[in-house]
């Protein structure tokens, strides 16, 4: 039988197993949105804003493993999706979003809404299409999920014109698609992964530089066995974080420009660094040439190769999935008969904790004012450390990821690579509905929250009992702190004035808000917030606005020139 | 590459973004109507012509890439020439092509268009020779190359 584009498009998206779809309609897709009303294989979620769209359904993703998706119109629909899909681009996120586009005779005529979607796009995605007859709609679509999915993730866009929603064709879902010039590796070389394994055999002061890939590989338990089975000091990036147990001893925290002194030290002092789906982003090792280290070697496992020796030179580069090279080195050195220098692992290991006791995370306790610190800390206990939490971006974004020690991956949701304020709720959102059991925080600054703000309509259309822990300090305040140390405090343009009342505005949408001024009420609060299962309970903590992130590497400089508390 | 609509911009964007500098490009179908092929000039470091063959392979649309300059190849690229072509200078002209090897194509009673082929350094070697008042048009089509003997890039 033949079937319109639009009933193909939504046919394909409950063949993938689709779940939901986050969307908003307009002219160019209402073709598809007539197929989605009469359909029943996946939920429609329809968000207030398209850049939500996308950020919901990258918190989907990124809390389930799967591949987001989300459905918007041409021109401004697509436009406000970008900010999205290049959220999503930065941080490795497999996504779908179909766009709606003009019709293909309109198409370079400065339509009504026309843009040219798969331009913008272009350096921001994976891939794109603009799929221009009805008979590669479902080809193109299986190829999008396949790449969204595959390799090193990322968000694919599939612009689709109106007429071609509207055309016929006979609709078959290709079982699997090949691509010629697409081929991830998976497994590693093995001679690189042999060489890998003898250095690290080796070692005398090893690291386990750690990130977003171990989560993207679903490498966790590989990744703990290699660490425990070796006794190697282990750190992460900021969108590693869950990838390795945050409470277990071998963890030494996060590293980079707000990572702890002893995560920073070792990197730089160790003699064999593993580098495992990391980057060596310039918020993690600064300037490259501060990082250099004469007599360190690195090995350097990423799926993607234009990853390896894009900052840093290395010595063994494996590419491969994260999860196929560990499994394959734990088992080389189970099987060696040579083990680390254990006496040299344990002066390593004295010198780590020498670092580690300067404890660079203390901060005052005493404080008549609300800490942010003793937020995150309270609400770690609250929710015994198994909430999944996403956070906004700013000084509220480095507290989340330095207090609460995420022991799970997936758990932890932020936007690393771009760094997009106004990510954290909507991504909430898409958690919630990939965990509706689960417990959902957001944990934000009252500059960010109000990027995205409208979405407490979502959430109370969809009952998302999300919980919203609003670090209140009155100011754009990571904007405020490089003000402070480095523009001789000339706070330009970082003080938030006519704030709203944020308990009445979410008590408006029909929320539960709560506003927290003394030290003493913060763990009541959290503890009453998070017992309400079924509400979204706004929570606006008023933290003491002075306070800033420690330690801090200014930009530029080394990993061993931090400023301490 | 794939020989798909897009496919052109997705390098020319990719050069841009990461601020790798593009002499000439010049892409063109093959006798496999679902490939192109296309024939890139950059300079760089080792380390960034390292990134720029990791990026061109990372595109979706590109399906090979060589870096012909890592042993024997052949680099050709055609010029065309308008010259003035009156008085003394006609028999000039017309001596410089023979002696560079190139052909007249079209002849005026006032100009000469002169074909060129050759490696790039020959073309410039061709204009510098010229009398530069005498120079009234150049086009170039940039280079094409190929790997000499049994090198072949093919699927
Ligand atoms: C305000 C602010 C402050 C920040 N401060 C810090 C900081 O102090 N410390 C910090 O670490 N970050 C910080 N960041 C984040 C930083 O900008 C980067 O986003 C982050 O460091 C990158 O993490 P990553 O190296 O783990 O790479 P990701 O962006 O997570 O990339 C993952 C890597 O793994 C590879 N990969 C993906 N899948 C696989 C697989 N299956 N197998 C193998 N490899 C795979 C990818 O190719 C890629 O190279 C900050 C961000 C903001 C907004
Ligand atoms: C969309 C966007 N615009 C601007 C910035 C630059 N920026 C980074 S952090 C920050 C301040 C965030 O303020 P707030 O949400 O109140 O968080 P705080 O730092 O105070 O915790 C700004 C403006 C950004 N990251 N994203
Ligand atoms: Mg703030």
């Amino acid at each position: 039988m033949e079937l319109t584009g639009a009933e193909i498009v939504v046919r394909c998206l409950a063949e993938e197993g689709v779940e939901f779809v986050f969307g908003y309609p307009g002219g160019a897709v209402l073709n598809i949105y007539d197929e989605v009303f009469k359909q029943n294989k996946f939920k429609h979620v329809l968000v207030r804003h398209e850049q939500a769209a996308v950020h919901a359904a990258d918190g989907y993703a990124r809390a389930s493993g799967r591949t987001g998706v989300a459905l918007v119109t041409s021109g401004p629909g697509a436009t406000n999706a970008v900010t999205g899909i290049a959220t999503a681009y930065m941080d490795s996120i497999p996504l779908v979003v179909i766009s709606g586009q003009v019709p293909t005779a309109a198409i370079g005529m400065d339509a009504f809404q026309e843009v040219d979607m798969v331009g913008i796009t272009r350096p921001c995605v994976k891939h794109n299409f603009l799929v221009k007859d009805v008979k590669d709609v479902a080809v193109t679509i299986k190829k999008a999920f396949y790449l969204a999915s595959t390799g090193r993730p990322g968000p694919v866009v599939v612009d689709i014109p109106k007429d071609v929603t509207q055309h016929k064709t006979e609709f078959v879902y290709p079982k699997k698609v090949s691509m010629r010039s697409y081929n991830p590796v998976i497994k590693g070389h093995p001679g690189q992964v042999k060489r890998a394994v003898q250095m690290i055999l080796e070692a005398r002061r090893p690291m386990l530089y750690t990130g977003g890939g171990v989560v993207l590989s679903n490498a966790s338990e590989e990744l703990t066995q290699f660490a425990r089975l070796l006794g190697f000091p282990c750190t992460s990036t900021l969108m590693g974080l869950g990838g390795y147990p945050a409470t277990d001893p071998l963890f030494t925290g996060m590293l980079g420009m707000h990572g702890t002194y002893e995560a920073n030290m070792a990197m730089q002092h160790c003699d064999v660094l593993i580098a495992i789906g990391a980057r060596f982003d310039d918020r993690v090792i600064g300037n490259p040439e501060h990082f250099f280290q004469d007599g360190r070697r690195i090995i350097h496992i990423d799926i993607d190769p234009t990853s390896i020796a894009k900052r840093v030179k290395v010595d063994v580069p494996i590419v491969g999935n994260v999860k196929d090279v560990l499994a394959e080195m734990i088992k080389l050195i189970q099987a060696s008969k040579e083990k680390p220098d254990q006496p040299a692992l344990k002066t390593w290991w004295t010198q780590i904790e020498l670092w580690r006791a300067r404890d660079c995370l203390k901060y005052d306790r005493d404080s008549s004012l609300i800490k942010p610190q003793y937020v995150i800390e309270k609400m770690y206990e609250v929710t015994r450390g198994e909430a999944y939490v996403t956070s906004d971006v700013g000084q509220h974004q480095m507290w989340a990821a330095q207090y609460y020690k995420f022991d799970q991956p997936r758990h932890w949701i932020n936007s690393g690579g771009l760094g997009t304020m106004g990510f954290g709720m909507p991504a909430a959102m898409g958690v919630q509905f990939a965990h509706p059991e689960a417990t959902v925080a957001c944990i934000t600054g009252e500059g960010s929250i109000q990027m995205n703000i409208q979405e407490l309509s979502t959430c109370k259309q969809f009952n998302l009992p999300l919980k919203i822990i609003l670090l209140n300090n009155r100011y754009l305040g990571m904007v405020r702190q490089w003000q402070e140390f480095f523009y001789g405090n000339r706070y330009a343009e970082s003080y938030m004035d006519a704030l709203p009342d944020f308990a009445k505005l979410a008590e408006s949408y029909g929320h539960v808000g709560m506003k927290i001024e003394k030290p003493e009420d913060v763990e009541g609060a959290l503890q009453e917030a998070f017992a309400m299962k079924e509400r979204l309970v706004f929570m606006n903590f008023i933290t003491d606005q002075a306070e800033n992130v420690y330690p801090m590497i200014p930009a530029g400089k080394g990993l061993s020139e931090m400023i301490l508390v | 590459m794939e020989n798909e609509a897009g496919a052109l911009s997705r390098v020319a964007g990719l050069f841009s973004a990461r601020g790798y500098n593009i002499e000439s490009l010049t892409v063109a179908p093959t006798e496999d109507e679902t490939l192109s092929r296309m024939t890139i000039v950059t300079r760089g470091s080792d380390d960034v012509i390292e990134q720029i063959t990791k990026q061109l392979n990372k595109l979706i649309d590109v399906v090979k890439v060589v870096d012909l300059s890592e042993a024997g190849h052949i680099e050709r690229e055609l010029m065309l020439v308008k010259v003035r072509a009156e008085g003394e200078w006609r028999e000039e002209m017309k001596r410089m092509s023979d002696i560079f090897r190139g052909r007249i194509v079209d002849v005026t009673d006032k100009t000469y268009t002169i074909e060129l082929t050759g490696a790039g350094y020959k073309l410039d070697a061709f204009l510098e020779a010229l009398d530069k008042g005498a120079i009234l048009e150049t086009v170039r089509t940039g280079a094409s190359g190929i790997g000499r003997g049994d090198r072949i890039l093919k699927l």
